[in-house]
């Protein structure tokens, strides 16, 4: 059975139906759980939904040393910026003690935080921080797209025994889709081809899995058959997927909300010209953000940032690169 | 199970014994730069000075509390039983070491003790043992937590954020600041504001509302009666306290920082290589923790000189047995290093 859902509310089923079912799952974060009223308070009490006061070092130390301790935390961070204010925490704590103790204790954390919110907040509150925490052994990095993935990656999340930095595109949140009632489990590290095409891969991440869906209809349109692929997991990076992708239309477009340098798409464009390079047809595009922060004002935010008709041209331009190479 | 609470002769020569243990060790880690140059790579920091402050805490400790030190952190499991040749084998980057060789003397972990990892990163510890109070809280299983930290720690965030927090939630937690004096080279009387004010770093508490208090941390007594108090509020759901245990480290931050091929060795201690000042030195070695303590248990009659004797010759011979165990075994293979990415 499934049914249709918001993105935000598939994040929230996922931790009910996690904390319903293991009592080691705990949740807290900044302004929630504020008054008796609070609906997972109501449910779960005191002791498992807490109010945390402002302080993001010791929200994400805390749920390190409760996780190493018996404990599965989910923080809740709001914004993946103020993850930066305790990056120490992020990536050299919580990623380094499985190693470090020889395999001896695990650290089953989720840091949960939407990111890129593309609607006026200026250069502090929109980025996209990932690629940051994509080249850190031991964390593992999600960005789910739709809200079945919202759901399903939640819930793997939370019974991962390693740190996942879990990450929510704010524009996506009032979107709607299909989730399966009940226990749902997207694994973490797998790839999913979102639309099937021939003649283009078009790798995307988060948000802008949506913005390549639509481009692609519009392809459809002029003839040209792109496939949407969808990491969904950032770290561990499901290359093989991305690579046959490639293997059968032989043009890659990676679609990135970030700036170039500091994407995904800058990854698995190394990736794909390591791996994939017998198969390209034509060079790899990538169209990501400007190389700028983002900016207060409408005009200026859209102009840097990614759309469909960005895309349309990218995935031009290496079928016309094709036809001058023929 | 509780352990025995009232300080008898059995358990003041326990003590005695925990500290002698702790500072054998210590010495044997700080003669292998010399003795086995090589044997110890980057950077390993003694906790001699410190055995009564730690020796002190624990002997409070029921034995499934959790005890999370920072990187300083040799000498807590030796008193938890974690058995000193895997340290040492450990500290050697062994295959047969406590972590395997993948963490160092830096990053013993000794879960199956209670005692769970430490990090490397100055004061990011006291977050993570907040955490583990936390677990304590929500399991209910009266546990109570010891976090050890140092005068620098005290300066960082992770310090004022994890204590706030801790006596918000009334998380059952003893904060014990150990103020060997010095952060790494600077003396804390430089950095730390409470210390300029002439005043004790305990006065901290005071900005969570919660107890804090300054003890003698070379004497091991006064430490166990200031940490019972405190983790008995903890356990009774009382929260957090704040106590400084003012001591001497006795050996210098760490050895020296050197790139391979030159050999490391610890240097001179800081207050006569960086102040000059042989006269400091030379007052707090006169009050070494564990000669004051060998000196009390003899004058009380607790201890006599053979019995003493037996305690330092049994610690001597385990601690070098460990070294022999260490310089055994074999590296790890280095394609091990694959190993324990992720869980």
């Amino acid at each position: 059975m499934a049914r249709e859902m918001m993105y935000g509310d598939a994040i929230a089923a996922a931790i009910i139906e996690e904390m319903q079912r293991d009592p080691n799952v705990v949740f807290y974060g900044q302004n929630m759980a504020m008054t008796e009223r609070d609906p997972m308070l109501k449910k779960f009490g005191k002791d498992r939904v807490r109010l945390a006061p402002i302080s993001e070092t010791a929200e994400i130390g805390i749920g390190i040393g409760a996780a190493m301790t018996g404990l599965r935390p989910i923080v809740e961070l709001w914004m993946s910026e103020f993850m930066l204010v305790a990056f120490d925490q992020v990536i050299n704590e919580a990623p380094r003690f499985h190693y470090m103790s020889g395999g001896q204790v695990k650290v089953p954390v989720v840091l949960k935080a939407g990111y890129g919110f593309c609607a006026g907040w200026a250069g502090q509150h929109s980025n996209c921080i990932y690629h940051t925490m994509m080249g850190i052994p031991g964390l593992k990095v999600v960005v789910p797209s739709t809200p079945a993935d919202a759901k399903g990656l939640m819930t793997a999340a939370i019974r991962d025994d390693n740190p996942v930095v879990y990450l929510h595109p704010y524009m996506l949140t009032l979107d709607k889709g299909e989730v399966p009632d009940g226990e749902y489990v997207v694994p973490i590290g797998v790839a999913d081809i979102k639309r099937t095409g021939s003649d283009v891969t078009l790798v995307a991440v988060g948000w802008m899995v949506k913005k390549a869906l639509a481009a692609a209809e519009r392809l459809a349109e002029e003839g040209i058959s792109a496939e949407v692929v969808d990491p969904r997991t950032l770290a561990p990076l499901d290359v093989k997927t991305i690579v046959n992708s490639v293997k059968k239309t032989g043009r890659l477009v990676l679609v990135d909300q970030a700036p170039r340098h500091s994407s995904a798409a800058a990854v698995i464009a190394g990736e794909v010209a390591e791996h994939g390079f017998e198969y390209l047809r034509a060079p790899v595009r990538m169209v990501t953000a400007l190389d700028t922060s983002v900016p207060y004002s409408e005009p200026m935010e859209n102009f840097i940032l990614p759309n469909e008709d960005k895309i349309i041209q990218a995935v031009k331009s290496v079928m016309a690169h094709d036809a001058v190479a023929a | 199970m509780k352990k025995q609470k009232k300080l008898g002769k059995d358990r003041l020569t326990w003590m005695y014994t925990q500290m002698v243990r702790i500072r054998e060790f210590e010495e044997a880690v700080k003669r292998a730069f010399i003795e086995h140059p090589g044997a110890i790579r980057g950077h390993a920091h003694l906790g001699d000075g410190a055995e009564a402050s730690i020796v002190g805490s624990l002997s409070t400790r029921n034995d499934d509390d959790f005890v999370m030190p920072s990187y300083r952190c040799h000498g807590y499991p030796i008193v938890l039983g974690t058995p000193l040749g895997k340290m040492m084998a450990e500290i050697f980057g062994r295959k047969d070491g406590l972590c395997k060789g993948f963490g160092g003397s830096m990053h013993l972990a000794d879960p199956a003790n209670h005692f769970p990892g430490t990090s490397g990163i100055i004061g990011q510890s006291i977050a993570h043992a907040t955490g583990a109070a936390l677990t304590a809280q929500v399991k209910k299983a009266g546990q109570v937590v010891y976090c050890f930290f140092g005068d620098g720690a005290a300066k960082q965030g992770a310090f004022f954020e994890s204590l706030n927090i801790a006596a918000v939630w009334k998380l059952p937690i003893v904060y014990i600041l150990e103020n060997n004096q010095y952060q790494a080279y600077t003396h804390f009387s430089l950095e730390d504001a409470n210390a300029i004010a002439g005043d004790p770093l305990s006065k901290k508490a005071e900005a969570f509302s919660i107890p804090g208090v300054t003890v003698d941390g070379t004497d091991p007594l006064a430490v166990y009666k200031a940490v019972d108090k405190a983790a008995e509020r903890a356990r009774a759901g009382k929260g957090p306290s704040l106590i400084e245990s003012k001591f001497y480290r006795l050996s210098a931050h760490g050895n020296v920082i050197t790139v391979p091929p030159l050999p490391t060795q610890f240097p001179e201690h800081e207050a006569v290589a960086v102040y000059g000042n042989k006269a400091e030195f030379a007052k707090w070695k006169s009050k070494d923790p564990v000669a004051k303590f060998r000196a009390k248990l003899l004058k009380d009659r607790l201890l006599t000189e053979a019995s003493a004797k037996r305690i330092e010759d049994a610690a001597r011979a385990e601690v070098n047995d460990a070294v022999q165990f260490g310089l055994a075994s074999p590296s790890p293979a280095p394609e091990e290093a694959l190993n324990y990415v992720y869980a």
